[in-house]
């Protein structure tokens, strides 16, 4: 495989800080319903982290983890958990969108009822249409420019 | 508040010169000194998700347009028509201050609002749905309408993109 995406300092980094942005996204996530944040905010934070492996290894060896497919289940799988999520109180024989769950002590990770899976559903769906957007937009070329990156999906 | 104003003196600069610049990276720069100084404007407003959201949603916008603009120019545009721009410009903001002008005067003063709904989510909103952050409570419980809908914005945005760029693929 030929050598492509940025140079071996950019590399070596990357290694170190993208972990580190993934937890943070993730953190951003999980403490929506206490702090600020929520599931838009941690999942752009995600799509910026599989953003920074895309740009400093090249796609080939970003699209392992994951690629355009991937991104399109996953964002299709985060809208129809959001509104499985919205249906709970139509089963439980009340309202759409009633908050049916038992909501918990405040101040704790796991309280506030359906709020914290609606932030979970949302994280999947943004973090993978964003990242799909981005690759579609800026990796993907017309194949004049550049015949030899049209490959990746 | 001094410094609110600063930051959008700042903003109006930035701004200015995304216009002005020849160069399109440089352009996309400064519009993003445009976007941070935004988000510094949420933070000393105090509405911190807005800051958090608005900060990482540029940062993504501006790889995507340096990506995409790097190493293009803009093309020059005659005298003639940049003066008519001009004053196109001139006759729009006048109207535009003229009208804000009339109606910002029957708004309630910064700070102090006059609707019920806003005291009642605060006072009832952690009772009712057991989270401390009240911008998550309201978005995703009172008014998760809004939430499905706007995901079904993204959606379809996603589905577009998408659906376009495959054509280019299926020809190459």
């Amino acid at each position: 495989m030929k050598e492509n995406g940025m140079s071996l300092i950019v590399k070596r980094i990357t290694r170190i800080t993208v972990s580190l942005i993934f937890m943070f996204g993730v953190y951003i996530l999980l403490h929506g319903h206490l702090t600020p944040g929520g599931g838009f905010a941690g999942g752009v934070i995600i799509a910026l982290s599989f953003i920074h492996l895309v740009l400093a290894f090249g796609k080939e060896t970003a699209f392992k983890r994951m690629d355009q497919v991937g991104a399109s289940i996953a964002e299709s799988f985060g809208g129809l958990m959001f509104l499985g999520i919205a249906l709970l109180g139509v089963f439980a024989g009340k309202e759409f969108f009633l908050n049916v769950l038992p909501k918990g002590t405040p101040f704790d990770l796991f309280s506030s009822g359906i709020i914290i899976l609606c932030n979970i559903a949302i994280f999947i769906k943004v973090g993978a249409g964003l990242f799909a957007i981005f690759v579609a937009l800026a990796i993907m070329r017309i194949p004049v420019d550049d015949p030899g990156q049209e490959d990746g999906r | 508040m001094i410094e609110v104003h600063v930051i959008l003196v700042l903003m109006i600069i930035g701004a200015i010169a995304a216009i002005e610049i020849e160069e399109m990276l440089s352009s996309v720069i400064a519009m993003g000194a445009v976007g941070i100084g935004l988000s510094l404007q949420f933070l000393l407003l105090r509405a911190p998700d807005l800051a958090i959201t608005q900060l990482v949603v540029e940062i993504l916008s501006l790889i995507i347009l340096i990506k995409a603009t790097v190493g293009a120019k803009m093309p020059k545009e005659k005298f003639r028509a940049r003066i008519g721009y001009l004053i196109f410009a001139l006759l729009f903001a006048a109207a535009f201050l003229f009208f804000s002008e009339q109606a910002l005067r029957e708004l309630p003063g910064f700070g102090s609002p006059l609707m019920k709904m806003g005291s009642e989510y605060l006072t009832e909103g952690l009772k009712k749905t057991g989270a401390t952050n009240m911008v998550s409570a309201i978005i995703l419980d009172f008014r998760g309408y809004d939430t499905l809908g706007e995901a079904t914005v993204l959606f379809t945005s996603v589905i577009g993109v998408l659906a376009v760029l495959r054509i280019v693929r299926k020809r190459a």
